[in-house]
């Protein structure tokens, strides 16, 4: 499998601390990998994604994505990276409320002339991902915030997939759900992450979730800064 | 959809607080566009009443009040003219017409003058304009009354119309001159000046009903009959009018006559050219006009701080939608921009409508103006600078918005992409 994400002796220290909250010797993630990473809170869970992300900027050490390493990038070309390459799923709350399903879906492709691209038919591709999410059509055209909470995160997926990103980030996308519907959920989401053959980073702290995946990861194993401290 | 349609979804979500933002701002660029316009019509419409005179002629008095009793009907005269030296005037070569004024006398409200053909032959208002009937004729039997066109219009006169005139001009207690019944003879086409407010009497009319008024009020017995009054016409005629209103053959002349007029041996008379004069007024009510201009460029001030505190209150709501945007691969500029689209958006909606206002006040004060002023206010396109002003509150309400954009642009760098709940 050809290697997507390469995390090369990292570290990464919020401003104004005086030691660094992330410090990852190595991690990999291949092409169409679908990888656990699991860690109490506190654990540097949401620093790794938004380092990840290209949110922040590591403070020493590299982070390849497909052979181009993101600490060396400018703030404008992380930006547009993450535009063109990741989708993100997040715990809650991750609609915009006042526009309706179907523009929530497209919004990344606004972004993103490539991933607008990459969609093809940008409106279509929307209805496909929202269908294949199992929205109803009648849904499409609501306001975000009228639908239920596990109905707002399968459009957070169908919006993360839209126009095939290399890498979706998940920041516990199911830790909102009941559990029939978490179940529910994945297979929706592995579905269309499989279909579109990206590569998955999935955090929780549920680790029922794990074996579902190709490989998991101990999140305060993996950071030793955790430790250090 | 692009950036401005996430705007304007945006504010559509919001849309009370916004709608109240822009009515902020729309009531200070109504005020401000307002202030200007009446500004702006009011001093034309004045312009335009005397605009055909070169020279008013009255008792030694203030320039100012000069003009504004003789021609606007604003105070009174504290002293005649005699008739002598109306005659003089009148006679002088360089002098091409006098219209005579015989003010005194009103009729429910509206002002009585006094004159003589001369007023209806070389009177001009406006771009050189005669006065014109609009029914019926001058004067022809002696108690003739022409009326101006507001006053037909509000007293609903038709030509053959029995009226009686009534002492004095104030509102309380006038003495009328009801033994001297007149008829409405004629009535003037509008010309949006004061003329439309006035009705026209003949000199020797003028006299005839105030015969025994000599002391102010009639003395008893002491009145002419309307018929003897009639048989003696022509001999009939005021020892007084209350000011001239001077057509010379060249305007050079004017510099001239009026020295002359200021040095008049027999009677203390004030001169003035109502051009002149009126520049004496503006820098009067300039003092009033500017500071109206600076309320209203506070009130402009208040309505775009109004804005930047609804940006910047909403802001710490919006720093989810901001997360969430950046996270979809929005870049800070984009959200920064985002928040200077939608005060724009708030601004141009804002002037529009505030120039709306201004307009429908405007059509609402005309006739207000009218009857109270007799100033004729048209609707005019705003002058080129004033569309500058309006463009650079614009650009203000663009500036102002730098504010919360900057800190949005700085929160969506420092924020990450944690989304706070």
């Amino acid at each position: 499998m050809t290697e997507l994400l390469n995390v090369d002796q990292l570290q990464f220290t919020w401003p104004g601390d005086a030691r660094p909250v992330l410090a990852v010797e190595s991690l990999t993630l291949a092409e169409g990998e679908k990888v656990f990473l699991y860690g109490p809170s506190g654990s540097g869970k949401s620093t790794l994604l938004a380092v990840i992300g290209g949110l922040v900027r590591p403070g020493a050490g590299h982070l390849f994505f497909r052979g181009q390493d993101l600490a060396a990038m400018r703030g404008s070309q992380r930006d547009r990276f993450r535009a063109e390459h990741l989708g993100v799923i997040f715990q809650q709350f991750n609609l915009l409320p006042w526009l309706d399903l179907h523009a929530n879906v497209m919004l990344p492709c606004r972004f993103s002339r490539a991933r607008a691209r990459r969609a093809g038919n940008v409106r279509s591709a929307a209805k496909q991902l929202l269908q294949a999410m199992d929205l109803d059509p009648s849904l499409w055209s609501r306001r975000a915030d009228r639908l239920s909470v596990g109905q707002q995160q399968r459009v957070a997926a169908a919006r993360a997939l839209i126009g095939r990103p290399a890498l979706i980030l998940a920041d516990e996308p199911t830790s909102a759900l009941d559990s029939d519907r978490r179940q529910a959920f994945l297979e929706l989401l592995f579905a269309q992450v499989e279909a579109a053959g990206s590569s998955l980073l999935f955090v929780s702290h549920d680790r029922d979730l794990a074996r579902r995946f190709d490989r998991a990861i101990d999140l305060t194993e993996l950071n030793t800064a955790g430790f250090s401290a | 959809m692009n950036l401005l349609g996430l705007a304007w979804r945006s504010l559509l979500n919001r849309r009370f607080a916004v709608i109240l933002t822009i009515c902020t701002i729309a009531l200070s660029i109504g005020l401000v566009v307002l202030v200007e316009q009446l500004r702006s019509e009011v001093r034309q419409g004045f312009h335009r009443s005397v605009s055909g005179v070169d020279l008013i002629v009255g008792a030694r008095t203030a320039p100012v009040q000069l003009l504004l009793y003789s021609v606007f009907g604003i105070g009174d005269a504290t002293n005649d003219i005699s008739w002598q030296t109306y005659t003089e005037l009148k006679e002088l070569p360089e002098v091409e017409w006098a219209i005579p004024m015989a003010l005194g006398d009103s009729h429910r409200g509206f002002r009585v003058m006094g004159t003589s053909e001369a007023f209806f032959e070389h009177y001009r208002f406006g771009n050189r304009e005669a006065l014109r009937l609009a029914e019926g004729r001058v004067f022809e039997d002696l108690f003739d009354v022409v009326i101006g066109a507001q006053v037909a219009r509000r007293l609903g006169y038709d030509p053959g119309e029995q009226i009686v005139l009534a002492h004095g001009t104030g509102n309380v207690a006038l003495q009328s001159h009801d033994d001297h019944p007149f008829t409405v003879r004629g009535i003037l086409a509008p010309t949006g000046t004061p003329v439309d407010q006035q009705l026209y009497i003949s000199l020797a009319a003028h006299r005839a009903i105030h015969i025994g008024w000599e002391s102010g009020v009639q003395r008893p017995g002491a009145g002419i009959d309307p018929d003897s009054a009639r048989a003696r016409a022509d001999e009939l005629r005021p020892n007084s009018v209350t000011a001239i209103l001077l057509g010379l053959t060249t305007r050079a002349a004017a510099f001239g006559l009026q020295r002359r007029i200021n040095e008049y041996r027999q009677e203390a008379l004030s001169g003035i050219m109502p051009g002149i004069t009126l520049q004496q007024l503006w820098r009067i009510t300039g003092l009033a006009e500017q500071v109206l201009r600076v309320v209203a460029a506070l009130v402009v001030l208040a309505g775009l701080l109004g804005m930047l505190t609804v940006l910047l209150t909403t802001l710490n709501e919006r720093r989810r939608e901001m997360a969430i945007l950046r996270a979809n691969g929005a870049r800070p500029w984009q959200i920064a921009s985002l928040l200077v689209f939608e005060a724009g958006l708030i601004a141009a909606a804002g002037i529009v409508l505030g120039v709306a206002l201004a307009v429908v006040v405007q059509v609402a004060a005309a006739p207000w103006l009218l009857t109270n002023l007799g100033l004729h206010v048209g609707l005019s396109w705003p002058e080129p600078w004033q569309i500058g002003v309006l463009g650079a509150i614009f650009v203000a309400g663009l500036l102002v918005a730098l504010v919360p954009a900057f800190l949005a642009y700085r929160r969506t760098l420092a924020d990450g992409m944690q989304v706070k709940t």
